[in-house]
Formats: C-alpha cells, structure tokens, sequence
C-alpha cells in the first residue's frame, strides 16, 4: 500500500515528527510504501540543516534524512511555508526538496492513504 | 468501508476526543496517541465515556505512547486494544481514509 | 501540468477546527484549499468547533497587526469550491447564527456532518 505522510509540526516543540517517523519506518518494515512526506506549517522547521540538539538526544532532521536515503523516500518543504519560516535553499537538509502545496494534494490523490501528524 | 481517526490530545485538556466520538460512525476505528493516550486508562474520569464508547467504536491505543508517560499498558479500559506502530499502520491500511483530529 | 491531471477525482474535505488569528492554522489552510482547487478535486470544506470562528463576519485584525484574510472565503466561489458546512450545534454553542457568517455556507446537524465525513476519501484536518 502507498502511504503518504503530512507532518504538520516542526522538531522537538511536539511530537507530531517523532510520530510520524515511528509510522513511516514502521510502514516500510512491513513492506509498504511511502509516496512522499509533506511536512507544512511549522512543519518546514524539520528541513533546517542548521539544528544541533544535543548528542544524547535523538536528531529528528538525521532521522527523516536517514529514511530518506535507505528507502529512497521523499521529503517535500512546502515553498510558502518555508519562506514565511526561513527555511530556503540555503539551510535546507540534504535528503529534503523544497516544492509547492500542490505536490501534498498530488500525495492525497496517488497514495492510498494520507496520514497527517499535528498539533 | 470504516474510517480510521486519530486523536492526539489528553481528554483533560482539549475536546479533541469528544468531538471525534460525536462523529465517528458506528463500527469505525479510533486510535489514541500521544497525550490522547491517557484516556485509555481504567480509573479516570472518563473511564466510563471510554467503555461506552468501545461498543459503539474499535477503540485502539499506541501502547509506546503509554509505556512513554509511564503507564502499563495492561491498565487499560476494556474494550481498548494496545497496538504498536505497526499496528497503527495495519489499522491506516484497513480503513479507507484516516481523520486525524487535531 | 500533468500530475494536475490524473484522471483520479477523490473527496476531498478539509475540516477546520480551529479558530483564526491565535494560530497560523486557518490561513494556512486555506492557501491549501485555494491549491486543491487546481486539481479538480471533489473539495468540500467543513467548520466544526472553533473553526466556525474562521469565518465570523466583521473579523479587522488591523490592531493586531496580521493580515485579515476572512475576504478569501469569499473568493473560494470563484475557485469553484462551493461546498462550505457549518455545524449547527457548534454555531449554538458558540452564540453564533448563520447570520454571523460572512459566506454563505449549508448548515449541517453534527449527526449529518459525520456522515458526510465518512465518505470522504482524504480528510485534511489542522
């Protein structure tokens, strides 16, 4: 089944990434697929390749960043959402792309189910 | 074909669940999730709301949100069935569409 | 372009359960609704709770200095995406008649608004 995920929230303000990743990798090791995760709203704030949480806590932008290169997974930034929050080209994480709105409808119409993760 | 709804917020702080049980249909899944987890416990104050509900509703809660805030997840309310991740994702996979009440 | 068009149209309802102004959720919603409307989805968008406060006549956020975009749901008609419910209960809880509202919306029982929930294909809440 292709899933595709909506991450409302952004890193380590709420749990809605941390939630979101614990169902993608749990999604992939029973042999679904992910379409793409969307991440909008503050969302965009997982994308930022300039976060440095401390070392014995997990990484959330190295964890999507992560499933991203093992299962070939893609990381969509909302453009609008992230110019309001200033995550552009220049601080985007490798592993993520910066596109518009239209590429989470197009998850909401091609992938069989659409998960969102918010506040 | 059923829904799947999620809730992610503490009955003792937002109306998140109560506005997901006054639309649910019959029969649809529900699953309890981060903060909403606290609900599935015996022994609150919505304890009872809980157990009506499981009869109307296939009432779900992610036991590693549970285990998280220090909960056991064999306290449960009857009729709420712990899942972990991959269960949350068996539960997205049979229901047509999933309604997250944020 | 292409993936605009797929072929697939699926039912697609936004449900709007916040109020605007205290959080970015409202506006941004509807920046996604207006995108939608270029797929030739089956878009319908719901208020329930306090996301009938989204479209509270008179809204002028001047002094609090944000943009009032309560205007849009106006402009939504042109975009052809004409299906806006309000449910009833929530407009009598909260003091409200459709007569508070600045667009015209159907006014739906809750009982009704969950069966319309159900046989939506992509539920988009925030």
């Amino acid at each position: 089944m292709k899933f595709g995920i909506l991450v409302n929230e952004g890193p380590y303000n709420h749990q809605a990434s941390d939630s979101a990743y614990q169902f993608a990798k749990a999604a992939l090791e029973k042999g679904h697929e992910i379409f793409r995760v969307f991440f909008y709203y503050d969302g965009v704030n997982n994308a930022t390749s300039l976060g440095q949480p401390p070392s014995d806590d997990r990484n959330v932008t190295k964890n999507w960043q992560k499933l991203a290169e093992d299962h070939k997974v893609d990381l969509v930034v909302c453009v609008a959402a992230g110019l309001r929050r200033g995550i552009v080209e220049g601080n985007l994480a490798p592993g993520f792309r910066i596109s518009g709105l239209g590429q989470l409808i197009e998850a909401g119409i091609q992938a069989d189910r659409l998960v969102t993760f918010g506040d | 074909m059923s829904v799947l709804h999620t809730v992610n917020k503490s009955p003792f702080d937002r109306n998140n669940l109560d506005s997901c049980l006054n639309h649910a249909q019959p029969g649809d899944a529900i699953l309890l999730i981060e903060d909403a987890v606290f609900a599935a416990m015996a022994g609150t104050a919505v304890a009872g709301k809980m157990a009506d509900a499981a009869k109307t509703f296939r009432l779900h809660v992610l036991g590693p949100d549970l285990k998280a805030r220090g909960f056991d997840p064999a306290g449960v309310v009857t009729g709420v069935t712990v899942v972990d991740y991959g269960g949350f994702v068996e539960l997205a996979a049979q229901n047509k569409a999933i309604n997250a009440w944020l | 372009m292409d993936e605009m068009d797929s072929g697939i149209v699926k039912k697609f309802m936004f449900v709007n359960r916040k109020a605007p102004h205290g959080t970015v959720y409202a506006l941004e919603v509807l920046e996604m609704v207006l995108i939608s409307a270029a797929f030739d989805q089956d878009v319908h968008l719901a208020f329930i709770d306090d996301g009938i406060y989204q479209i509270k006549k008179g809204q002028a956020p001047a002094e609090i200095g944000v943009k009032n975009f309560s205007p849009t749901y106006r402009a939504l008609e042109g975009y052809d995406i004409e299906k806006l419910y309000v449910e009833a209960e929530g407009m009598a809880e909260r003091g409200l008649t459709e007569d508070d509202l600045l667009v015209p919306v159907e006014v739906l029982s809750r009982a009704e608004m969950g069966k319309l929930m159900a046989e939506m294909d992509v539920v988009l809440t925030a």
